[in-house]
């Protein structure tokens, strides 16, 4: 409970304090183009963007939050980011990263900037989802399509058939290696179906055994 | 500024203030013998006394020490040997899984040694159940120290029946009582306890003087800071000798309010929280509402998240504290709200508000009004419905 860090820019304070493009309707009645969702209140942070596309560009951004100062005051600097000017392009704003937008906050306690990674990864969940609702699919870039398994601790399902890849071949030793299911562990079950799923494909075929060839 | 925080630090008492306003040119050594270090030392003595009293103890079983987490380590380093650096330290201790920091991390310290250690699990309401200590006791337990009042749910610990369960075992009984001492009274007669740490700073008198009682009777400590001879040589170095004049005037202030306090504190306290029920959905009082020092009350706002309630409370001049995980800078929340076993949300909802012998009325209906509309602030942008 010590209340370390409170050093935030006056940046930061506006926006946590009067946060821009806050969603309050129902989301039903908004009628988003895309919709992005992440994290989980048992992480203590969750995040939902929804995002209105006008000419491959983002006319309209909303968002909601379960989070700390950190990720509201972040979140709402990326909603002013993408809209402003007319608005960013769908292939811009996918590029963002939490560093430009905590260069544009006047910079976060270095122990708080985990809290402020959410919002654009909610915003590439969004775009994502307009890129399927429209049938583009294929815009989707091609490292991102895994599904996240544990929002805890961000560990996608490419990161799981990665590690699998390395030699991991037990739960144990994938949450020694990625700290996956060791927050809330509402992933855990799911997570071991896949790390058997993945040894049982990688280390039962003779090309991953190093048998053949 | 509304400050409801004094779990963590209190101001200090108008007549705390007096006494070391007096004190300021009694630079004397107390060990030195010409009169300018024996009237410091009579001053002291006064304070041993008058604390002595407090508890119903005799003034050589008081060690002034820097605060609690320093008299927390003296007890636990000496539990397992003979001296804290002449041999290993070895054995068995048993504790609560909510203890205070200074507590768990001491442990942690000696478990790299060879000693080992049961956490006793709370149950939900965040009280340990004494048949569960008797249990854990094994042929090398050589203390066992549990909390007498939570610091953070304000929970009340069943300390006398946990000591004399110690004492029929033969086993050393340590109580970390600092969020006790002026809520509860203590009679150190009736109350079995071979050990007891208090802080100065969480009743009114400054911080880094707190103590430690050592019943005659209990094993001897090896002193954490050796060097010379003062507090009965266990504990070295020249006294703090304001703070000890502090920490009595803050003694004889806590004995005379205490009855009002509690009556007045309490009241307060409940106000708050009918208040914040009457205006709010969703809150939930963690702990146990029918065993918990008066001045505290630790309420999770469902859906939304602490370090943004204690930041826009800040905003409101509210002083509060939470156990979000945000507010440590990790990703774990409250480990005393999570050993209630209740979802890990709870814990990241959760604000302590912790009361004063300074807080009005006018306060607390303040701190409803801003609470009110700094919830529905953040449960309008919540994503949760």
């Amino acid at each position: 409970m010590d209340g370390a860090n409170w050093n935030y820019s006056d940046k930061v304070k506006e926006h946590f304090f009067h946060p821009k493009n806050i969603l309050e309707i129902d989301e039903k009645e908004y009628n988003a183009d895309g919709m992005g969702y992440v994290g989980s209140p048992a992480c203590g942070d969750m995040m939902k963007i929804f995002i209105k596309v006008k000419d491959d560009r983002i006319a309209e951004l909303k968002w909601q939050t379960f989070g700390c100062a950190s990720a509201i005051g972040s979140t709402s600097m990326l909603s002013v980011m993408v809209t402003r000017d007319g608005g960013m392009s769908l292939d811009k704003a996918w590029k963002l990263t939490p560093e430009m937008i905590i260069d544009e906050l006047g910079g976060l306690p270095a122990n708080k900037i985990h809290c402020s990674v959410l919002g654009d990864k909610a915003l590439r969940e969004a775009i994502k989802d307009h890129f399927k609702r429209t049938g583009q699919e294929d815009r989707i870039p091609h490292d991102d399509k895994s599904r996240i398994i544990c929002n805890c601790m961000n560990v996608t399902e490419d990161d799981i058939r990665m590690e699998v890849l390395e030699g991991v071949k037990d739960l144990k030793t994938l949450q020694e290696r990625t700290k996956l299911g060791t927050s809330c562990g509402k992933c855990i079950d799911t997570a071991k179906i896949l790390v058997d799923f993945y040894v049982g494909k990688y280390y039962t075929e003779e090309i991953y055994t190093g048998n053949k060839k | 500024m509304i400050y409801l925080d004094n779990s963590a630090t209190t101001p200090l008492h108008p007549k705390v203030k007096d006494a070391i306003m007096n004190a300021l040119d009694l630079f004397g050594n107390p060990s030195s013998m010409h009169s300018s270090g024996r009237q410091v030392r009579a001053m002291l003595e006064e304070s041993r006394k008058d604390i002595a009293d407090f508890f119903n103890c005799s003034p050589d079983e008081i060690i002034f020490t820097a605060g609690a987490s320093e008299a927390n380590n003296t007890v636990l380093k000496s539990a397992t040997t003979c001296c804290a650096f002449c041999s290993e330290n070895r054995g068995h201790i048993i504790t609560s899984n909510i203890e205070h920091p200074s507590i768990l991390n001491t442990l942690k310290c000696l478990e790299n040694q060879h000693v080992e250690v049961t956490h006793i699990k709370v149950n939900h309401k965040g009280i340990v159940d004494p048949a569960d200590v008797e249990a854990a006791i094994r042929p090398d337990t050589m203390m066992i120290s549990i909390m007498y009042v939570n610091n953070e749910i304000g929970t009340i610990q069943p300390i006398q029946e946990i000591a004399e369960i110690a004492k029929k075992h033969n086993i050393p009984m340590h109580t970390d009582a600092v969020q006790a001492i002026g809520k509860i009274p203590i009679d150190l007669q009736k109350l079995p306890v071979d050990f007891l740490s208090m802080s100065g700073h969480k009743i009114y008198a400054p911080k880094g003087i707190g103590i430690l009682f050592k019943r005659k009777t209990a094993k001897n400590i090896c002193p954490l800071i050796t060097g010379g001879h003062q507090e009965n040589s266990m504990r070295a170095g020249t006294e703090n000798t304001l703070g000890i004049i502090a920490l009595g005037e803050a003694i004889r202030q806590a004995k005379l309010e205490m009855t009002e306090n509690e009556m007045r504190i309490g009241k307060l306290r409940d106000r708050l929280e009918k208040g914040i029920k009457k205006n709010l959905d969703h809150v939930l009082i963690n702990g146990d509402p029918a065993h918990r020092a008066y001045n505290i009350t630790n309420i999770s706002f469902m859906n939304i998240e602490g370090e943004s309630i204690l930041l826009r409370l800040d905003m409101h001049g509210i002083a509060v504290s939470t156990g979000s995980a945000c507010s440590t800078g990790s990703l774990e929340p409250s480990y005393v709200i999570t050993a209630l076993e209740v979802d890990p949300e709870i814990a990241h909802s959760s604000i302590r508000f912790s009361l004063s012998r300074e807080t009005t009325e006018e306060d607390i209906d303040k701190t409803i009004e801003a609470v009110t509309e700094t919830v529905n602030f953040f449960r309008k942008m919540s994503p949760i419905v």
